[in-house]
């Protein structure tokens, strides 16, 4: 309660302190128009705004001076902080790297890019990289069990790291920084394929559906809206009971089964999004004239509609890729997903989770299932930060 | 017209600059205003002159994306430029009110008429609550909406859009305000619904001496409504001077080209011989979407190198009979011939030569053009299609195609849509019709989106290639200076029937249908004194919709 | 106002159909295990009697659409049957299965109102606060508020739940140790205890939600900002709070509703994985547990519960967009 009273008062102190602020500000720019007709919930913003960054800055300056002996408390701030620096400034490079190598299309695509787009791809390209990559650069492999198991993350051997491993080892001894690595490929890869399936099958019938409309329009529809009524994780648990009880039965792997059932659950999202801006397209004049014209189905779907449907389903791609890569680790991590030994993320956090606990005196050791959930969030938030500066840039092209 | 010579707005030098793609590009080059108390100005130019840019920023006011980055605006001695966002809010509804182009979208959905009407004097505390209702009623009234005391209580999407659009000059002239700013407030009526709102404006408006800025592109309007008339081009001003002058006596080029569009026109041509084979004829076509009947009995014919234009409003069936002849909306009842034989009504049972015969142009050129291909590729589509040509041989077509249009083919061969303006694009979609070597081609509004003096460069064009290629023009259009300039014969449509149809000169003439009639009188005249003497001649209560009404 | 009642009783009546498809997609899959589940649940090892005799108690030698019906019949009773784990416990303690430790409903009941009160508290934290965000970042768009909201969400939205979850524990109950990493909840527990052992579970699924509840309403409120009346109550002089107040908020109204409303729909999904992070006894738990131990009424309960659910808000943000709509509120 105590921790909460203090953050209201900081909050109200903020107040004032504000108005103090805009008043300032006035008399030294002489009541410039921008803050002349400032509000002070404003200027409240941006002291609070500033306050709490003097308090960011403060923390780290605590956590690099601070003793790392014997618990290092601030492990987890300082390593965040690094790590959003480091990638801040490798964005950056990226972006200015962008901007003065490559053809002209690429350089102008850079210059017109912020900064979150161009940390998404850097990190979208590191991951593809790493996980076509994953047998050359793993050093062991991921089914491997070692002779050390429970070794600590950090490899310190102070608090019962080894430098061999240098993110630790699992319970039963096989190398966690292997099994990150070969986790993308295998998570990431059959996030792809799942996605690619969903916009397959999606994709034809949202674009049939457009340009036939009538009764297949309306079958696959009404359709597709009822199973769009079940809540997709639910009905992807529901069918993976299933599909568990089948795969043992014909001895298949049951990741298999998952892959279609996850992409047959999102193409009814990419079907209502195919039909729409598939409606969106036949409506227009050029449409009409190429079928008085009288050209035949696959040329009015493929050579007129489809080209002008790509940035749509572009954009779509990257959400769904997300969303099928979520469900993925999702049901991984529920126990239900990617089938093991294969290593994959989801499965990973499950099997690492109660490290958390060892937080308080040794932040290392914690730090294991946070790396392979995090792994799947920075994916995933890289995609979605390319994505929305994908929307962002059609919305803004139509204005 | 009692002018004093107190000067109400003094805008010098005002520079506007928008924003695109990050930087900030000048729309508006330096636009002086003077206005006195009670006087009308007129602001036009075509789109993209910057007129409701200068409109807004003569209330002190710009939309998100553009600012105002030199010049002053000076209201009544009050600087609008530096003024506070309060000074300047005391300013707005209550001093200078502001009526927009769309009154249907611009009428909050949420809220009754009169409540929004009695919101700008509570506000600014003009007058009570009550007080200001009975105001609007008088208002109203004023501005002859039926029902004046009930009306206030309904809804906007209850209120068609002539009424809404003089509810909403009641609305602006609720706290009877110095100036306001009219930015195309017809535009998008329809002529006998437009005739009696402007009737209406300019009556209040000289009724409480308010002082006026009318922003229109469309001349014969301002000639109206202003005393004097202010033209724009590209954020440039051209020139200024009173109505009268600026009428018979244009000073810069820009402005003489502007007047003469309305000056082309075709001759006449010789009757059709009374034993000719039309090209097209429509026999008794009756048609419904679904259950809802919109064509009855519409029966016409179009003869080899003549042009039928299609007149009528909105809503009257125009654009359905072309897609009748096309076949995309097969009749109910009736038959379309093509050249004396009849076609299958449905155009997927047509054949390929029957498809290639009969070509359209359409009104948006910018969704007729697929923006994914280039110009060349959207041409020799056509050309490879129907005549199967392939290689060299479908270039040289496409070039002497474009060579018919009047664009350079080199240039423009590998361009995309987007890359082109809106007469380009139009020219394009001429010449993929073109491309399909058709008898007869339906201009479905072809030149509506247009700005004047492009569109009177395709009309021109269309009028070369049909004495070239003796094509056959079924002209759809609700512009009836359109008609005079291009047609031979004239079809009047209203409610999915054919009302009268004629050779252009007889229809020109009284005495005609009491619709065709209406409908001619309504399109304003470049003579200032036009709807002076229209509404002496008529009185008011018989022009517009309220004619239209007695009529059925 | 007849029009605007025809019109919500026929959404009623397609929710409704769309509901009893549902039931049927679901019993559907469930018979599509091969064999039939008694086989499944009892193993390869069972012997064929004992198979036939637990087919027998559960009535599976009976055509499909007669067990279709009876089970839909009793559903609509809230009979949801006996779970197999307590059916097959009751068959080795000598019992007749059915008559065993208890039904599903009576597992579900305490659950049912665990997860309600999870998603009760997440409401009530989430919707106002993303709605604050959501307007603030409306009305100060580009700023660096609007950007710093907009970059946060994102992550939010874009991290699994289970990341969430995880980070808040190490943050709040490992780190510094002020809420129970655990939920463990009895009936014996006060409010104040059960809110307290509720409350991280709640934020992460807040965190969750709030992002998507933020940047939908921020979107809604930038495309009403935009739109010609508000710029012509602007130039009428009305005071930037009466703009919003008067002229945008009773036409946010129906898009916000609806942006709750999908958003309490998504807690339905997250409060799956929430619940299993924190061992949260609700429905979500009860739901993994009977998938993994293939406990098949279980499943086919749990699913209609969750689609149900779905459904009824799904269609809860139709209606009310439609009450609210002035324009079939006031037909001409």
């Amino acid at each position: 309660m105590n921790t909460f009273l203090t953050l209201l008062i900081a909050v109200a102190v903020c107040v004032p302190l504000g108005w103090v602020f805009r008043a300032g500000m006035q008399s030294v720019t002489s009541n410039a128009q921008k803050w002349r007709d400032m509000p002070l919930s404003v200027a409240w913003g941006y002291v609070l705004g500033a306050g709490i960054l003097a308090w960011l800055a403060y923390t780290y300056y605590l956590a690099v001076t601070a003793e790392r002996t014997p618990v290092d408390t601030y492990f987890f701030f300082r390593n965040a902080v690094h790590g959003f620096v480091i990638f801040a400034v490798a964005a950056w490079a990226f972006r200015l790297l962008g901007r003065h190598v490559g053809t002209e299309g690429t350089k102008k695509l850079f210059r017109s890019m912020p900064v979150t787009a161009s940390f998404g791809i850097l990190v979208i390209l590191l991951y593809a990289i790493v996980s076509i990559f994953a047998g050359a650069i793993a050093p062991f492999g991921q089914e491997e069990v070692l002779a050390n198991a429970n070794v600590v993350p950090g490899g310190n051997p102070a608090v019962g790291g080894d430098p061999a491993y240098p993110l630790g080892t699992d319970q039963i001894g096989r190398d966690i920084l292997s099994r990150l690595i070969y986790g993308a490929q295998n998570t990431v890869g059959i996030a792809f394929v799942t996605t690619l399936l969903a916009f397959f099958i999606g994709g034809s019938l949202g674009f049939l559906a457009a340009t036939l409309q009538g009764t297949l329009d309306q079958v696959i529809s009404r359709g597709v809206d009822v199973l769009m009524a079940i809540p997709a994780l639910i009905f992807a648990l529901l069918l993976m009971t299933i599909a568990t009880v089948w795969a043992n039965e014909l001895g298949v792997n049951r990741t298999y089964f998952m892959v279609v059932i996850i992409a047959v659950i999102d193409s009814t999202r990419v079907f209502r999004l195919a039909r729409a801006v598939g409606l969106n397209i036949v409506v227009m004049d050029y449409i009409e004239a190429a079928k008085l014209r009288g050209e035949g189905l696959g040329y009015l779907i493929f050579k007129e509609i489809l080209p002008n449907a790509t940035a749509p389903l572009l954009a779509e791609f990257g959400l769904r890729f997300c969303f099928v890569f979520l469900t993925i680790a999702s049901l991984s991590f529920l126990g239900v997903g990617i089938q093991p030994p294969l290593a994959d993320w989801g499965t990973m956090v499950k099997d690492l989770a109660q490290f958390i606990n060892f937080a308080a005196f040794a932040p290392q050791v914690a730090s294991a299932p946070l790396l392979a959930a995090g792994a799947i969030a920075l994916l995933t938030v890289a995609v979605n930060f390319v994505v929305d500066w994908m929307l962002h840039k059609s919305s803004g092209l139509k204005e | 017209m009692a002018k004093s010579n107190e000067t109400l707005l003094k805008v010098r030098g005002l520079k506007i600059e928008g924003r695109s793609d990050e930087t900030w590009n000048q729309i508006v080059n330096g636009v002086d205003i003077d206005l006195n108390k009670g006087e009308v100005l007129g602001l036009i130019g075509e789109s993209g002159a910057g007129k409701s840019t200068v409109g807004l920023a003569s209330m002190g006011f710009t939309r998100d994306g553009c600012r105002i980055s030199d010049g002053s605006v000076e209201f009544d001695g009050i600087d609008l430029v530096g003024a506070s966002a309060a000074v300047k809010r005391g300013l707005l509804g209550k001093r200078i009110a502001y009526v927009a182009q769309s009154a249907a979208a611009s009428f909050n959905p949420a809220h009754k008429l009169i409540d929004q009407h009695s919101e700008g004097p509570t506000q600014h505390r003009v007058m009570s609550k009550a007080e200001s209702e009975k105001d609007g009623m008088e208002l109203y009234r004023k501005l002859r909406l039926p029902d004046p005391d009930n009306i206030g209580f309904r809804y906007p999407h209850q209120v068609s859009g002539g009424q809404l659009q003089r509810a909403m000059t009641a609305m602006a002239m609720a706290c009877r305000p110095d100036l306001i700013i009219f930015d195309e407030p017809t535009t998008a009526l329809d002529v006998t619904t437009q005739i009696e709102v402007l009737a209406s404006i300019r009556e209040i408006v000289e009724e409480y001496d308010t002082a006026a800025i009318y922003i229109t592109h469309d001349l014969a309007v301002v000639a109206q409504m202003a005393d004097k008339i202010k033209v724009l081009l590209k954020g440039d001003e051209v020139e200024e001077a009173d109505t009268r002058t600026m009428l018979s006596d244009p000073q810069k080029d820009y402005t003489k080209s502007l007047w003469a569009v309305r000056s082309f026109q075709r001759p006449q041509k010789p009757h059709v011989a009374t034993d000719a084979t039309p090209v097209i004829s429509v026999q008794n076509v009756t048609a419904a979407y679904g259950v809802v009947p919109v064509l009855h009995d519409v029966s016409f014919d179009i003869h080899q190198g003549r042009t039928v234009a299609v007149v009528g409003e909105s809503g009257s069936g125009k654009s359905t009979t072309a897609r009748c002849i096309t076949g995309l909306l097969p009749p109910k009842q009736g038959h379309i011939e093509f050249d004396g034989k009849a076609m299958p009504l449905d155009y997927r049972k047509r054949s390929k030569d029957q498809l290639r015969q009969a070509q359209m142009i359409y009104q948006m050129a910018d969704t007729a053009l697929n923006p994914r291909k280039s110009i060349g590729e959207i041409i020799g589509r056509p050309v490879e299609f129907y005549m199967g040509l392939k290689g060299a041989e479908k270039r040289r077509r496409v070039d002497e195609l474009l060579e018919q249009i009047e664009l350079e083919p080199s240039q423009y061969y590998n361009r995309l849509p987007s890359e082109l303006s809106g007469g380009q694009k139009q020219r394009i979609g001429i010449a993929r019709a073109l491309a399909a070597e058709p008898k007869f081609i339906i201009c479905d509004e072809v030149t509506s989106a247009l700005d004047q003096l492009v569109a009177e460069g395709i009309l021109k064009l269309l009028a070369k290639l049909q004495d070239e290629l003796k094509l056959s023009y079924m002209f759809i259009t609700h512009d009836l200076a359109t008609v005079r300039s291009i047609a031979d014969e004239v079809v009047v449509m209203k409610d999915g029937e054919v009302v009268e149809q004629g050779p252009k000169n007889d229809m020109f003439q009284p005495p005609h249908h009491p619709y065709t009639d209406l409908l001619l009188s309504s399109v304003p005249e470049m003579d200032p004194d036009w709807l002076t003497n229209l509404l002496n001649e008529r009185g008011v209560d018989n022009i517009g919709d309220a004619a239209v009404g007695k009529m059925s | 106002m007849g029009s605007i009642l025809r019109i919500i009783a026929q959404r009623l009546a397609l929710g409704l159909l769309t509901l009893l498809i549902v039931s049927i997609v679901i019993f559907v899959s469930v018979n599509a295990l091969p064999g039939d589940f008694a086989q499944a649940i009892l193993g390869q090892g069972a012997t064929p009697e004992a198979v036939e005799a637990f087919r027998e108690d559960l009535g599976l030698n009976r055509p499909f659409l007669e067990r279709y019906f009876t089970w839909l019949w009793d559903a609509v009773r809230l009979d949801f049957g006996t779970a197999f784990s307590q059916a097959q416990f009751a068959e080795f303690a000598g019992g007749a299965a059915g008559t065993g430790l208890g039904t599903v409903a009576e597992m579900l009941g305490p659950r049912f109102s665990n997860t309600m009160f999870l998603a009760g508290v997440t409401a009530v934290i989430a919707v106002p606060l993303s709605l604050m965000i959501g307007v603030l970042a409306a009305l100060f768009r580009n700023s660096i508020f609007d950007r710093a909201a907009n970059i946060t969400t994102l992550t939010s939205i874009s991290s699994p739940e289970f990341f969430l979850a995880y980070v808040l524990i190490l943050l709040l109950a490992v780190m510094n140790p002020l809420l129970p990493s655990l939920s463990v909840i009895n009936n014996d527990m006060s409010f104040s205890e059960a809110l307290k052992v509720t409350l991280l579970p709640a934020l992460t699924l807040t965190l969750v939600v709030t992002a998507h509840m933020m940047r939908m309403t921020r979107a809604a409120i930038i495309n009403l900002l935009a739109s010609p009346y508000i710029e012509m109550a602007r130039l009428k002089g009305v005071s930037p709070m009466r703009v919003i107040v008067k002229h945008a908020l009773p036409n946010a109204l129906a898009p916000i509703i609806n942006v709750i409303a999908l958003n309490l729909a998504y807690l339905i999904t997250g409060v799956v994985v929430i619940e299993v992070v924190f061992v949260y006894p609700g429905i979500g738990q009860l739901f993994v547990d009977a998938v993994k131990n293939r406990d098949i009424p279980v499943v086919q309960a749990c699913c209609l519960i969750f689609a149900a659910a779905y459904i009824l808000l799904n269609l809860t943000a139709d209606i009310m967009s439609i009450i609210s709509n002035p324009r079939l509120r006031h037909p001409k």
